[in-house]
């Protein structure tokens, strides 16, 4: 039973939103992925309850949304899927919880991540990895592995996701569904645990490019909340059948080549074939600093967050345990116990890299490196409409293959960072598969060209099966 | 009038004397006037309120949110900065400072750092020698107050303690000084006049907890310093610093060295002690806070310069050459706006002088003695007060108890004279009181034909007793000396 | 290359205890990856501005009007230790 959007809010209009979302609970409580971290049932149930007896309307009436254990909601405990935060109710909604809530949605659950989304597969997970609903004994990607997995195993219809440095595409791309990361500061951030604050934007997960462009227009748009927020034109909905014809495709040359396995270029490449069949035309270009990209978002990312974390103490919020002795030691007893070997890694090389003597060899170097690789896309999109990429460079991994060696974990990330460091959007759709694991195929836009690139995307999904097949297990 | 700016590496204060003291202050302002705090909605009215019931998510450092600045904060800010002849930098932009500690929430302090506001600025005291001083100011910036600390006991013995944010994310100005500062005193004369101006921006209630909280640095010359954090008084300050420059002393005497390190002052025992924390070096690690952005501000300048109010030593000059009253009368009044604002209403209606001497020398007084501010006492009714000793209706003490049962227990001048009799007594009964006075004092009259002056004191004294005091002094000695000379 | 005793500052600064045996580990893994990072020394930055944000807004303010604080029980709704209103915090000293 595939549901998009809007079929499924025709379902909810003529039958029960209680029976659908118990069959939803059902599912997810038989299911081994581990996709989520928290089920709101009762919330749940009671809110279809009420939908039942009295129908709202609204975008996403009835609809029920899998939410990012990173994205606050109210009364609905927001872990970030790390032991320091077990147990943390927040008493505010995210702007987006508030957003979607005026339009009618009904929050299922939370879903499992990399620990404060550092991480590529939800492996760094204080509840364990989720699995990847194509192949239990890969990763789905991360760090919005279980938002992902959800949408892709049918156990949500939609999700909400979060992504720094990839951490939206990756999973869309190793689980077969679309993924969006939108323009900096389109979609606030208000409510949004922070990792690393100006490289990451809230995103949606679905199994259409027609349902991201409905989330989007629910939750895009100005938050007085948020400084860094964007006006948004909105009607994200009403281009998207127009078409590629006339649209220039970029394609960089160091997207391609040495790294990439040789089954997802040609994936790509048939997608490039397949947007010049259906109107566009494309050519090589060059975003020559792109190989310096991991090493600037890492240093930047891994910075941001020692400042992020650093209230994580266990005074307000969150876990306190053992006998208090000064307050130095004991907040850095709870914070060794609190977080994971990953995290601490990143915070702990995030405080080195700020540190006085080394502030202006990688915090200030990365960002001034930032510039030219922005300055990279900036001349690009002068002449070309949209970049078209592979997602990631090869399909999902197995479990525990990578996550002894960080570095090599870092370097699956390598298409993905450059994007956030921009602030551009980029979104990844399944372009055909792997060794029976699914290819994302990345479209790129300038700044606000969320428009763009969801055209593109929705007339290649036009054109293409991909995204109607479905994992073994998946009815 | 302000004068014009300085680079603040230009010297013009000075010479540091061989066995001199070199002073610093950082001072932190807390913009209590405003309505709300400095980067979110609630209200700045926490003074009496329960612990952490003045939060939110944003002020309460809660996972997810985010700051938004308040316009009105910045706006102050310029005042502030213009008002110490400050430059104000176009592009100014907030930074975080990282470290820990139980009052802060985020564990870092949004702040400014690299880009201040406000830079090279001067404000000119009076040095203790009477010449004028002109003490530089570094910079001017804008950062948010952390929460409070409460302890069972001492800070250092307490076996826990308890923490309320109500105080956290309250707007912040910080004043840092050059280290140009001589002495305790000097330092204090600075501290009084940077309130007086703050409060004649209207920024602040000085009077209110933790308006003001000072960091002074010292060092005797050649010397390290000593910082000794968080003073609330600026009495606080003098006596902390009069102590360090004796302990400083000490040491040197003993042939030791100063060490840098930061001390606290202990308040009940007028000493400053080491807070020495762990031997690792704080490091800040500023980097700019990328949740808020820029802010460009140079074309609010001449609109906040427009309505900057007329400052401290400028009203003083105006009052002076306008009311034609003396320095020192300027100076009393001026001190404090209210005051001087009180002043200058009673002086449009009245004689400036008395209006002066009244408001300076003895309302001032009254007031003080009980604890009360000048918006206690209505203008109008020294305005009445003044023009009933200027014709003659009262008596000076009369005036004064006239002014003091209002305070006490309200109601008008003209209503108090009558309940209390104070009316000046009319010309006819005095002199009818003197001639019965000469009269009875046959003794004192005797003294006084033998050249005995002082013998007329007595009689002038049982003439105001006659008059149960409600006759003029001097008018009475006039004609008690009349009369005696008479005979 | 980074020191024990360069991690060991480090965790005192980002107050983050770590145990003797785990000194070692981060030792080597913090010197792979900042041995990566090193390749950025090969690009000429000499006249570029650094990139703080991605969004290229200036002057985003508010107007300074208060509105509802969190009642006090919500305000301590996660809090660990809490007596009489306060957060109980570990002592000072």
């Amino acid at each position: 039973m595939i549901f998009m959007l809007k079929e499924l809010k025709e379902k909810l209009s003529t039958e029960s939103a209680e029976d659908y979302i118990c069959s939803l609970f059902d599912k997810i409580k038989k299911s081994n992925l581990n996709a989520y971290n928290i089920l709101a049932e009762e919330y749940a149930i009671k809110r279809a309850q009420e939908f039942d007896k009295y129908p709202w309307g609204g975008l996403m009436a009835g609809v029920p949304i899998a939410i990012k254990s990173s994205i606050s909601t109210k009364n609905i405990e927001t872990n970030c899927s790390s032991r320091i935060l077990q147990g943390y109710i927040p008493p505010y909604d995210a702007h987006v919880i508030e957003q979607l809530k005026k339009e009618g949605a009904i929050v299922l659950g939370k879903t499992n991540m990399d620990e404060f989304a550092m991480g590529t597969s939800t492996e760094t997970s204080y509840f364990g990895t989720t699995h990847n609903p194509w192949d239990f004994n890969s990763v789905p990607g991360g760090s919005s592995g279980g938002s992902a997995a959800a949408v892709s195993a049918e156990e949500a219809p939609c999700s909400l996701g979060s992504d720094t440095g990839g951490s939206i595409r990756c999973p869309a791309s190793f689980c077969g569904i679309v993924g969006l990361k939108p323009t900096y500061g389109l979609v606030s951030r208000y409510g949004l645990i922070a990792y690393a604050n100006s490289l990451e934007q809230i995103g949606p997960l679905t199994t259409s490019v027609e349902d991201t462009a409905l989330i989007l227009e629910v939750i895009a748009g100005h938050d007085w909340r948020d400084s860094t927020s964007l006006e948004s034109e909105g009607g994200y909905l009403g281009d998207l059948d127009a078409g590629v014809q006339g649209l220039k495709c970029g394609i960089p040359k160091e997207y391609f080549g040495e790294g990439v396995d040789e089954k997802v270029e040609r994936s790509v490449w048939d997608a490039i074939s397949k947007l010049e069949d259906l109107g566009a035309s494309w050519e090589q270009v060059s975003l020559p600093h792109t190989k310096y990209a991991l090493a600037s978002y890492y240093i930047i990312a891994m910075s941001e967050a020692s400042s992020n974390l650093a209230r994580f103490d266990g005074l307000r919020y969150g876990l306190r345990e053992g006998i208090d002795k000064d307050w130095h030691t004991t907040f850095s007893e709870i914070r060794a116990a609190g977080f994971g070997p990953e995290v601490k890694r990143r915070v702990l090389l995030g405080t080195y890299a700020l540190s006085a003597g080394y502030y202006g060899r990688y915090y200030l170097k990365a960002q001034k490196v930032r510039t030219l690789i922005k300055n990279d896309f900036q001349r690009v999109f002068k002449d070309i409409d949209v970049l078209v990429t592979p997602t990631m460079p090869f399909p999902a991994f197995k479990i525990g293959e990578r996550i002894q060696d960080p570095l090599s974990l870092y370097m699956a990330d390598v298409f993905t960072v450059p994007i956030n460091l921009s602030g551009v959007p980029a979104i990844s759709l399944p372009c055909g598969f792997a060794d029976n694991l699914p290819v994302g195929l990345q479209i790129i836009g300038n700044h606000l060209q969320e428009n763009a690139i969801l055209r593109v995307a929705k007339a290649y999904e036009d054109a293409t099966p991909h995204h109607t097949v479905k994992p073994e297990g998946v009815v | 009038m302000r004068l014009p700016t300085i680079p603040s590496n230009q010297r013009g204060w000075s010479e540091v004397e061989e066995n001199g003291v070199i002073v610093g202050l950082e001072v932190h302002v807390q913009l209590n006037n405003l309505k709300s705090k400095m980067f979110c909605t609630c209200s700045t009215d926490y003074h009496d309120a329960p612990p952490n019931s003045h939060t939110c998510p944003v002020c309460l450092g809660l996972p997810g949110t985010l700051p938004v600045v308040n316009k009105k904060a910045v706006e102050y800010a310029i005042k502030v900065a213009l008002a110490l002849n400050c430059e104000i930098q176009n592009d100014t932009l907030f930074y975080r400072k990282n470290y820990f500690y139980p009052d802060l929430p985020k564990a870092f302090q949004i702040t400014q750092y690299d880009f201040p506001i406000g830079v090279g600025g001067r404000l000119l005291i009076k040095g203790e020698d009477g010449e004028e001083r002109l003490i530089r100011i570094n910079r001017v910036h804008m950062e948010e107050d952390p929460g409070r600390l409460v302890h069972a006991g001492t800070i250092d013995r307490a076996k826990y303690s308890m923490v309320d944010y109500n105080r956290c994310g309250m707007a912040l100005l910080e004043v840092v000084t050059e280290p140009d500062l001589r002495s305790p005193k000097e330092a204090r004369t600075f501290l009084d006049k940077l309130r007086n101006i703050l409060e004649y921006l209207d920024v602040f209630d000085g009077n209110l907890d933790g308006a003001m909280r000072v960091d002074s640095n010292l060092s005797l010359v050649g010397g390290e310093r000593a910082e000794v954090k968080n003073i609330s008084s600026h009495k606080g300050v003098e006596k902390a610093l009069a102590y360090e420059i004796t302990r400083q002393k000490n040491i040197r005497r003993r042939g030791m060295d100063v060490i840098q390190e930061t001390r606290h002052y202990d308040e009940l025992r007028g000493i400053t002690v080491s807070i020495r924390t762990k031997e690792e070096a704080h490091d800040y690690r500023y980097f700019p806070e990328a949740d808020l952005v820029s802010m460009r501000i140079a074309d609010w300048v001449p609109q906040v310069e427009s309505e900057l109010p007329e400052l401290p030593d400028a009203k003083r000059e105006r009052f002076r050459s306008m009311y034609k009253i003396s320095d020192d009368h300027a100076k009393s009044i001026t001190s404090d706006i209210k005051v001087a604002n009180f002043y200058e209403e009673v002086a449009t209606r009245t004689s400036p002088q008395m209006a002066a001497v009244w408001t300076a020398d003895v309302l001032k007084g009254e007031l003080n003695y009980r604890d009360l501010s000048i918006n206690k006492f209505e203008p109008g009714n020294l305005v009445k007060i003044v023009n009933m000793l200027d014709g003659g209706e009262i008596t000076e003490k009369g005036a004064i108890e006239v002014i003091r049962h209002i305070l006490d227990h309200g109601g008008s001048p003209e209503n108090v004279v009558k309940a209390k009799g104070l009316g000046k007594v009319d010309d006819g009964a005095v002199l009818s009181a003197v001639k019965v006075a000469v009269a009875e004092c046959a003794h004192a009259v005797e003294d006084y034909k033998n050249g005995n002056e002082k013998s007329m004191n007595f009689i002038v004294g049982q003439v105001m007793k006659k008059t149960h005091g409600r006759a003029d002094p001097s008018e009475v000695s006039t004609l008690v000396k009349g009369a005696l000379d008479g005979l | 290359m980074i020191t024990r005793e360069d991690v060991a500052h480090i965790s005192w600064l980002a107050s983050i205890e770590v145990a003797e045996n785990e000194k070692d580990d981060f030792v080597e893994q913090f010197n792979s990856v900042l041995d990566y990072f090193h390749q950025l020394d090969e690009v000429d930055t000499e006249n570029v501005e650094p990139t703080y944000r991605a969004v290229e807004l200036v002057n985003v303010f508010r107007e300074d009007v208060a509105g509802k604080s969190l009642p006090q029980e919500v305000s301590l709704q996660n809090a660990p230790k809490r007596e009489d209103g306060y957060f109980r915090s570990p002592r000072i000293v």
